[in-house]
């Protein structure tokens, strides 16, 4: 027992498990950055009464919510880098990161403009007609009535697209960024195939640890910040 | 009245500004449009030398159409098992047996948080040592990942959409006489199942688009016939693009299919139909099942 223990941990030590979490970590942090301005800037269009850009919100939501993220992945490294010759950093690992976090973003934007969307439709349109009947002009009504109603309803579909992009940046591995999760697991299997098993859990806890704190706190928030109807 | 929260029913003044931003609008997103296709051009991206072999009888005769056909194969099992194992799970997760109802909870919990790509390759290594002369692993292994995610999420639906049936329903099935289980079963599920039925169709897009992570396992699906194409042609961009053609289009379909049917059955529930989100977690609803049970552990 203590020979496997052993064994398990200098055959864990030669690989760095936690860096490539980190990368994940990473990956997620600036995707969802950028997703969220993307997606916010997409949801305005949206709701916005003009109706070419509401055209222009809905044709960018549904070409990309219904393109795969590999492929997305996969245009950002053959299309345009290699392509295009678009280059986003000098040295091959943060280009390949850079081009990852980018084709996360466009895709996760399409889910984060759906969720903050949501939360506007969860705001009932007599809320609207009070703040109208009280005297309050759009400005106004939409700053203290509508806007603080329908960030409550958006944080738990938000949740949802956060877990789903951490989740999904292990497809970084299609954009080349090889020392990520995902791409880190199939080589130790490949090369240490008698520790299958032992592997698979190390990473598949990894996320379970990572994604659970995000689905509670998320719930939590939504449910106690939630509008009572 | 306007139908948008936000706006009221535009008089004279806004109707100008809304015509103005209209025009202004549709001229900037023209502008980046054709500032894309200026680039491409400069490029030579847009040369029939490097579209034609994407788009020719030979190209989907030999690669495209035998790539969408696994596709669309692996998306098939995979709903089919999904669907069972959602049914099996779901109900497990509303037992009135402690034991059931957390062992469920922790499977469904547990495979809804790991990345399906990790559970493909892992599955991938697995079928590898286990069935040496396995020539389909990849398949398998595709499958069977798409199963256990899919069927996980399935199982949520098929428990928030008991949990979203007015409490009533529950109450009168016990009123009549009848036990929990025969209520969920008799009562509670069909009603459920028809109220979920839009989602479980938004649950085939995310399937098919999950199905092309099976590119990096090296199962030969749509996306792979596409690199294959694109490596002997020189062409990714133009062949790329055709290939999430072919997925936004039948997506599209399949997103159009749910939204007709959430309107179509919202008479035969009780509940409202819940519509999918196309990104795999629907938003779970927190419901509390019509019968008193805690659906949660």
């Amino acid at each position: 027992m203590n020979d496997y223990l052993s064994g398990l941990g200098t055959y864990l030590g030669r690989y760095d498990v936690l860096g490539a979490f980190w990368t994940n970590i990473q990956l997620t942090f600036w995707g969802a950055l950028i997703a969220l301005v993307l997606g916010t800037a997409l949801a305005l269009m949206r709701i916005s009464p003009i109706a070419s850009l509401q055209w222009v919100g809905a044709a960018y939501v549904n070409i990309f919510r219904n393109t795969p993220l590999t492929i997305i992945m996969t245009f950002m490294v053959m299309g345009v880098w290699t392509t295009l010759q678009i280059q986003l950093a000098d040295d091959f690992n943060s280009n390949f990161f850079r081009l990852a976090v980018i084709g996360l973003a466009i895709y996760h934007a399409a889910f984060v403009c759906e969720s903050i969307r949501s939360g506007v439709n969860t705001v009932p349109l007599g809320q609207a007609e009070a703040a109208r009947a009280i005297g309050l002009s759009f400005l106004p009504a939409a700053r203290l009535i509508i806007l603080p109603q329908a960030f409550r309803g958006a944080i738990a579909p938000l949740g949802n697209t956060l877990i789903a992009l951490l989740k999904n940046s292990t497809v970084a591995a299609a954009a080349s960024v090889s020392w990520e999760t995902s791409s880190t697991m199939k080589t130790m299997i490949e090369f240490n195939p008698n520790y299958l098993w032992e592997t698979f859990a190390v990473f598949a806890i990894g996320y379970v640890i990572l994604v659970i704190p995000i689905g509670v706190l998320t719930t939590w928030m939504s449910q106690r910040l939630a509008v009572k109807r | 009245m306007s139908s948008s929260v936000l706006f009221d029913a535009p008089g004279p003044r806004s109707r100008a500004w809304i015509l103005g931003g209209n025009v202004l609008g549709a001229l900037v997103a023209l502008a980046v449009i054709g500032w894309v296709l200026v680039q491409l051009d400069a490029k030579g991206q847009l040369s029939w030398d490097l579209w034609g072999p994407a788009l020719s009888a030979r190209t989907w005769e030999f690669y495209l159409l035998p790539g969408l056909l696994n596709t669309l194969r692996a998306a098939a099992f995979a709903i089919v098992g999904s669907i069972v194992f959602g049914l099996v799970f779901g109900m497990g997760r509303l037992s009135h047996i402690t034991l059931v109802r957390r062992v469920c909870g922790v499977v469904v919990e547990f495979m809804r948080a790991v990345p399906v790509l990790l559970m493909m390759v892992f599955f991938y290594g697995l079928f590898g040592q286990l069935f040496r002369g396995l020539d389909d692993k990849a398949f398998v292994a595709v499958v069977v990942a798409l199963i256990l995610y899919n069927g996980s999420v399935i199982a949520e639906l098929v428990r928030s959409g008991v949990g979203n049936l007015p409490r009533g329903q529950g109450e009168a099935g016990l009123a009549i006489g009848l036990t929990g289980g025969q209520t969920l079963r008799s009562i509670q599920l069909p009603q459920a199942l028809v109220a979920m039925l839009p989602a479980m169709v938004s649950q085939i897009v995310v399937v098919l688009k999950d199905s092309a992570l099976g590119q990096l396992i090296g199962y030969p699906e749509l996306l792979r016939s596409g690199v294959i194409v694109y490596s002997g042609d020189g062409n990714p961009l133009q062949v790329l693009t055709v290939v999430a053609v072919v997925f936004i289009l039948l997506n599209m379909l399949l997103t159009v299919v749910a939204h007709r049917l959430s309107k179509l059955l919202s008479s035969r529930t009780a509940g409202t139909p819940l519509e999918g989100t196309g990104i795999g977690n629907p938003t779970a609803v927190a419901g509390e099942p019509g019968d008193g049970r805690t659906a949660r552990d």
